[in-house]
């Protein structure tokens, strides 16, 4: 019974999110629906870290090399041929990868295999490294893609990258990608699949006692998550139309830390929380970097200011709640009706 | 390749590990201690760099003065973040000091582009450092000599502490056995805190040795370095001075050299630090020096 | 004792800790569907003992070989995947996870969860969890913890904890069952019904017991067979009544005066 009815306010709440991005889309200007659509993606991408991370804990600082994988990937898959011939200015794009072509959903796909594929490559030798050694080398891959991605001009246009990419990812793709990435992980963190790579995060001793291939659970968790990190940058090179090695820096996985931190390790609902709070926070600290007039007062900008905040907010979350906003509970539809019901008893009595 | 060129090639190799070391030996006795990866140990080395400049520019303070207050001002920086970042999460899972690590780096970044601008700038090299010399076809820089000769005897300084005198005692002590070292009565946070402010203060000489040989500053020219000298430090084997110097040299060698050799990879420079962490970790995890850790069941 | 199958036999099992010997020579034949414990005082290496024989370590030099077949270098999942399960002395549960979710996690050796069978919608993946949750429930009432099944792990006392512990190994069918003091904190009363509790489960799920344990009333309750260690080595061997005599145990439990005085 409570099954049913959580399923039916499921649909109901995807239902009102549709109804409010139709609405969003007529009435909110272009920097309104940006920052929507950022939102979108930033979820998909803190989600998939709380995954490897939160729920499978594994220390990963790799997601930012996952990303640009998946948004080289997709953008060679949807650049068209004449645009393509048109940037690459070095040296010429090499030869299949500037012929092929394929749709937006699939180009999408594609960036987030080749992510997943990567990420079972380095994960069957990283992953036998614990804890934050494991995060030095995630981040030593990401750097190591960076430079890569830096230096192959046939192949990403070196330090140029790639520009006028279709903006194919409009709200649609990015909300209906986010709703598959919740979907999907919340099936499987809430299966037994999921307990096992709970079971391995609390006590990893004890889970091999209990005859689970550790190793194994831990690269279909990784790999997963990097699929997601790849599905992420590909709506995101989609979404900015240009992308260049610059843009995959350390501190683009700092961010999606931040939305993991912040929103509780091992909770999606706090995911999703903190993903929306921060990323419109983030957006509307840019004011501090530009210069404000109010009256005769002129205030200039300034640069650097709204990362100072940034970075003390999280400071302030791992000293003084460590366990972000919603901890390890999750909100749920049940848990709701009952918050509501004992308020209504209260107010009857 | 000919003789001349091998011997600038050496000498620009050992400049660069003898700056690695000094940065990777602030890695080695944080880690060796605190298991603790400091990320922001990088921007404190920029920092190092930063304060002599400004006691240069703007204060007009001898350079000599300016090298020991520079230092002196790091060091303070290195306790502080200790204090307020790291000290209140000792009880905490590992994992949440290196996140707050690396909101402090990021912090001290940005703070550094708040206040000093992320306008690159331009050391002024002494003319003593700074006058090439031709010695038959070799160009000699005065600081070429001079970098790896002072880091030998900084080392060699931190060595006679860490091995000689009663802090240094305790710092070996804790890294053993941090609970028990407490319950002799070793004021822990206290020597924690001598820790982080020598390291930072070797991380402050490199700094400005970095910003007079390769004389450009700019707030994020901590990061990379940063993160090599980390490597270095697992190199050499973490927790052991000696080895972060040799892995410090290592890394400085084999980044030179490969490229020296193959020019044609000089892009991936930055890369080659990383494809060594990983293949170490894989093949050796504890390093040149370093002792092995097995896990309890 | 009488001839009975072999469920599991260690020969000449040495492990070295760089200079330290913990087990020195180490061989036993344990008879299948039998009851026996592994005694000796405080690092006498019984844990180590336990660690080799669930692959955890990898001795040094000798064979475990289980229902014949050599597990000596397989890891510890492959070893339970055998058919040997354990507890450990220290108690080891999931902590954040429910009780039930801890036996149903032991249950997957059994019943494997594929990552892609969770997604898809209506079907094999839904089928097999709720096949997963009825087992692990069944467990927890064979433990008498099913109206606990929600709560969450650590919040349990610590009697119900080893009981758990128990729970989730079984939960991995096994035919060898490795218990680490599991009367450890337990009071006179609480002992008398974890030994019924041990025959139970034997007779129930048809099991080897083996375990380890400092109260000697539950081993001399209990156990048809016991091997005592000291210092790594085997001292002494068989029924309860004769290690009860044998001066060599009391020697290494209480010391020479002791055997002196006796």
């Amino acid at each position: 019974m409570y099954e049913s009815r959580t399923k039916r306010l499921n649909v109901a709440a995807v239902a009102l999110l549709g109804f409010f991005l139709w609405w969003a889309q007529g009435n909110l200007d272009g920097y309104k629906i940006q920052i929507l659509n950022l939102v979108a993606i930033n979820i998909i991408l803190a989600l998939s870290l709380n995954l490897i991370y939160g729920f499978t804990g594994l220390f990963s600082l790799g997601h930012a090399g996952f990303m640009a994988i998946g948004a080289y990937v997709s953008s060679l898959l949807i650049l068209p041929a004449a645009q393509k011939e048109m940037i690459f200015l070095l040296e010429p794009l090499v030869w299949p990868l500037s012929v092929l072509q394929a749709p937006f959903f699939v180009a999408v796909l594609a960036g987030g295999v080749a992510a997943a594929l990567f990420g079972l490559l380095i994960s069957l030798p990283v992953l036998r490294l614990g804890g934050d050694y494991l995060g030095i080398a995630t981040l030593g891959f990401a750097e190591i893609v960076r430079v890569v991605a830096n230096n192959l001009s046939g192949i990403t246009n070196g330090a140029l990258g790639l520009k006028g990419i279709p903006n194919h990812a409009n709200i649609w793709w990015n909300y209906g990608w986010c709703l598959f990435t919740l979907y999907f992980i919340a099936r499987l963190v809430n299966s037994n699949f999921g307990n096992v790579l709970k079971a391995i995060r609390d006590d990893e001793t004890a889970a091999r006692a209990m005859g689970i291939d550790v190793l194994r659970c831990k690269v279909v968790s990784f790999s997963i998550g990097a699929f997601f990190a790849g599905v992420g940058g590909a709506l995101m090179a989609s979404l900015l139309t240009t992308i260049d090695p610059k843009m995959f820096l350390f501190l683009l996985t700092f961010n999606v830390l931040m939305i993991v931190v912040a929103g509780g390790l091992g909770s999606l609902s706090g995911t999703v929380i903190a993903g929306v709070v921060i990323t419109v926070l983030l957006e509307w600290l840019r004011f501090v970097e530009n210069p404000v007039t109010i009256g005769s007062f002129h205030i200039p900008g300034i640069p650097g200011m709204r990362m100072v905040i940034f970075s003390m907010a999280l400071l302030f979350i791992i000293l003084f709640r460590r366990e972000g906003i919603m901890g390890m509970r999750e909100i749920t539809w049940n848990g709701i009706i009952g918050v509501c019901r004992r308020k209504g008893e209260k107010d009857r009595d | 390749m000919s003789v001349e060129m091998f011997i600038q090639h050496f000498l620009n190799a050992l400049t660069l590990g003898s700056l690695y070391g000094l940065i990777a030996i602030g890695y080695t006795m944080v880690y060796g201690i605190l298991r603790l990866i400091n990320f922001a140990h990088g921007d404190i080395f920029m920092l190092g760099a930063y304060f002599v400049f400004w006691g240069g520019a703007l204060f007009r303070l001898p350079w000599f003065l300016s090298v020991v207050v520079a230092i002196l001002f790091t060091a303070l920086c290195g306790i502080t973040v200790d204090r307020v970042a790291y000290r209140p999460l000792r009880e905490a899972p590992r994992i949440s000091a290196l996140i707050s690590s690396i909101g402090v780096s990021f912090f001290i970044q940005n703070l550094s582009i708040v206040t000093f601008t992320a306008i690159p700038r331009a050391v002024h090299v002494p003319q003593w450092l700074g006058q090439v010399h031709l010695i038959g076809k070799v160009r000699l820089l005065p600081l070429a000599i001079v970098v790896p000769i002072v880091s030998l005897l900084l080392t060699s300084g931190l060595l006679w502490v860490v091995y000689r005198t009663k802090p240094g005692l305790a710092m070996r002590a804790i890294s053993k056995d941090i609970e028990t070292t407490r319950l002799m009565g070793v004021p822990v946070n206290r020597i924690i805190a001598i820790t982080f402010g020598l390291g930072s203060a070797l991380a402050a000489a490199s700094g400005i040795m970095w910003a007079l040989r390769y004389p450009q500053i700019h707030p994020f020219m901590g990061v990379i370095p940063g993160f090599k000298a980390f490597i270095a430090a697992v190199l050499g084997g973490i927790g052991s001075i000696q080895g972060a110097v040799l892995g410090g040299l290592l890394l400085g060698f084999i980044e030179i050299m490969i490229i020296a050799f193959f020019p044609g990879l000089s892009g991936y420079r930055d890369a080659f630090a990383f494809v060594l962490l990983i293949v170490i970790l894989l093949i050796r995890p504890s390093g040149l020096m370093g002792e092995k850790l097995e896990e309890k069941v | 004792m009488t001839e009975r199958e072999t469920a599991l036999e260690t020969q000449g099992v040495t492990m070295r800790f760089g200079g330290l010997t913990a087990l020195h020579d180490f061989s036993i034949r344990v008879h299948r569907g039998s009851i026996v414990g592994l005694i000796g005082p405080n690092g006498a290496g019984k844990t180590t003992c336990f660690n080799v024989m669930t692959g955890f370590y990898r001795p040094t030099e000798g064979k475990v070989l289980f229902e014949g077949r050599d597990l000596t270098a397989k890891g510890p999942h492959e070893v339970c995947r055998e058919g040997i399960a354990r507890t450990f002395q220290n108690i080891r549960l999931f902590s954040n996870e429910t009780v039930l979710q801890n036996v149903m996690i032991g249950c997957h050796v059994r019943t494997p969860l594929n990552w892609w069978e969770t997604p898809l919608p209506f079907g094999v993946g839904a089928k097999k969890e709720k096949e997963i949750r009825e087992k692990a429930y069944h467990l927890l009432e064979e433990v008498e913890l099913a109206h606990l099944a929600d709560e969450c792990a650590a919040s349990l006392p610590y009697g119900a904890q080893r009981r758990l512990e128990i729970a989730r190994a079984l939960a991995t069918e096994p035919r060898f069952l490795l218990l680490d003091e599991p009367a450890a904190g337990m009071n006179p009363q609480e002992s008398q019904k974890l030994m019924a509790f041990i025959r139970h489960i034997r007779e129930r799920f048809n099991l080897t017991v083996m375990f380890i344990e400092h109260d000697m009333k539950v081993v001399m309750g209990v156990c048809e067979y016991i091997w005592v260690l000291d210092y790594g080595v085997l001292i002494a061997e068989g029924a309860p009544k004769e290690i009860q005599a044998d001066p060599r145990v009391i020697e290494a439990y209480l010391g020479e005066e002791a055997v002196a005085d006796a």
